[in-house]
């Protein structure tokens, strides 16, 4: 037995601060993003499918310090990010959070990322894998005006579920008067919190930055609530793979584009008439009638037989898209998956085909997400 | 009856000129919760060591390699309906395929139950 798609890295993976934690909670560590990860934990509410439900009826605790965390500072930094990315970032009000993309001069996309306006700074939240190319592009193309930092001794703990709400307030009072998209400071513990309602999960739920010594303290805190457990990043695949929720790396390259990827909200409708940044003039292209050769989709399949990342999709004889990410829905019971596809054949409720080691599967292209989002939105 | 196990953490039962091939419990753990099992189909002819079967956990998708040469008698038509049964019950109900043993001096290469113990503790 081995597995068919092999992973390897070139340097030796680093530890994350909360490394020796997650061992004693029986995490299985994998290199991933060029860090040791916890794919899953072992015991009884160990296991993907069973952190990935635990995550969609309670609350789980996800360690993703292995994320970039920047800021930007500086006169005028607002305007300066917005030559890189197409949202509307210098109309952000404080504290509140937007998902942008940084662009390359064709449009190509370098990484996902989500700005806070964080006071005095703009804060940046961006991939894991992506994190060096992304500081030396807006090193590069930022004024030296502007002041460009990394929180490299900070941790970032993502606690999701439909009980984190309950959790978090109950440990750190204050935190529900939070709404989806919006972030502030708190303390707990004596210890300085930078917390954000948000995550990659599609449920309601927190990520808290902090300096990395004190993360061991408030994980043990978290987990000592018995509505909450740590959670893997298997778990976190397929919890975001529901969510509709694109993977860079996989869903999104220097080969994509936002509008192509379905991400034309990204695109500020306001920056659409003004332009001036990387990539303008590709989004308007895409955006114009029949601007994309193909588009990013859900597809749903019967069965039980996943189809994963690279499987060709057919209409007929002809193949007309590509799988980006794929796997196994616990919540659903049945395989999902996200695919560029010829846009002729986007329409929800196609029929296509996946090939899988030879065989044809049914697949229905369905609208994203797949399982509904249950964010916690203003006035909601 | 004996029990023998492979590097690749197969487990291999001969039962006279009949074999039954499964996954080992160290392999479902390291593969995680099974959704998925294609098993090969009665009549296969296998050579030692050619992909035999595929296990697909939510993770990944694995390879089951035939742990000697022979001809399928027949494939676990419970896995599809139940493939968490290899999760569950590995080392029995959770068994892939059974086979017929063409040459007994393939066996003679592979582990017993401690020498794979000793294998899996070394990794």
């Amino acid at each position: 037995m081995s597995d068919s798609e092999p992973e390897f890295e070139e340097q030796p993976p680093e530890k994350l601060p909360l490394d020796a934690w997650h061992r004693a909670q029986g995490a299985r560590m994998v290199p991933f993003a060029g860090y040791e990860m916890p794919i899953q934990y072992n015991g009884e509410h160990g296991g993907i499918v069973a952190e990935h439900n635990w995550t969609r009826t309670s609350a789980s605790l996800f360690d993703v310090s292995h994320m970039g965390q920047l800021a930007i500072s500086g006169e005028n930094a607002a305007h300066e990010l917005e030559k890189l990315v197409p949202g509307a970032i210098a109309n952000l009000g404080e504290g509140k959070m937007r998902y942008t993309l940084l662009l390359t001069e064709g449009g190509g996309i370098i990484d996902d990322l989500i700005v806070t306006h964080a006071g005095e700074r703009l804060a940046l939240v961006v991939n894991g894998a992506c994190k060096w190319d992304d500081i030396a592009h807006l090193r590069e193309h930022l004024p030296d005006a502007i002041t460009l930092t990394h929180y490299e001794d900070f941790a970032l703990l993502a606690l999701q579920g439909p009980k984190a709400a309950e959790v978090l307030e109950s440990l750190i009072p204050g935190v529900d008067e939070l709404s989806f998209m919006t972030a502030a400071a708190f303390t707990w513990d004596g210890i300085d919190l930078w917390i954000s309602r948000a995550g990659y999960t599609g449920e309601d739920g927190f990520e808290i930055a902090l300096p990395e010594g004190d993360a061991e303290r408030l994980a043990n805190a978290l987990v000592a609530d018995e509505r909450v457990q740590p959670a893997g990043l298997g778990a976190r695949d397929s919890l975001r793979l529901e969510a509709g929720l694109p993977l860079y790396g996989h869903d999104l390259s220097l080969e994509t584009d936002p509008v192509s990827a379905g991400l034309a909200f990204a695109v500020s409708k306001a920056r659409r008439e003004t332009g001036g940044y990387f990539g303008y003039q590709t989004c308007m292209e895409r955006l114009a009638e029949g601007g994309c050769a193909q588009m990013r989709v859900g597809l749903s399949l019967e069965g039980r037989l996943p189809a994963r990342e690279g499987a060709e999709v057919f209409a007929a004889a002809a193949k007309v898209g590509t799988l980006t990410s794929g796997g196994f829905s616990p919540t659903l019971g049945h395989p999902v998956a996200m695919a560029y596809i010829d846009t002729a054949h986007t329409a929800p409720g196609t029929t296509l085909e996946v090939e899988v080691r030879g065989k044809r599967l049914p697949a229905t292209v369905t609208t994203l997400p797949f399982v509904p989002h249950k964010y916690h939105r203003k006035g909601a | 009856m004996a029990r023998y196990f492979t590097e690749e953490h197969e487990w291999i039962e001969v039962d006279g000129e009949a074999a039954t091939i499964g996954i080992t419990d160290y392999a479902q753990e390291q593969l995680g919760d099974v959704v998925f099992v294609e098993v090969p189909q009665t009549g296969t002819a296998l050579e030692k060591g050619a992909e035999a079967a595929v296990v697909e956990s939510v993770k990944a998708a694995s390879d089951v390699y035939a742990p000697i040469s022979g001809e399928v008698l027949e494939g676990n038509g419970a896995l599809e309906a139940d493939p968490e049964l290899v999760n569950s019950s590995p080392e029995d109900e959770g068994w892939f395929f059974k086979m017929t043993v063409a040459d007994k001096s393939e066996l003679e290469g592979l582990m017993d139950a401690a020498a794979y113990k000793a294998f899996c503790d070394g990794l």
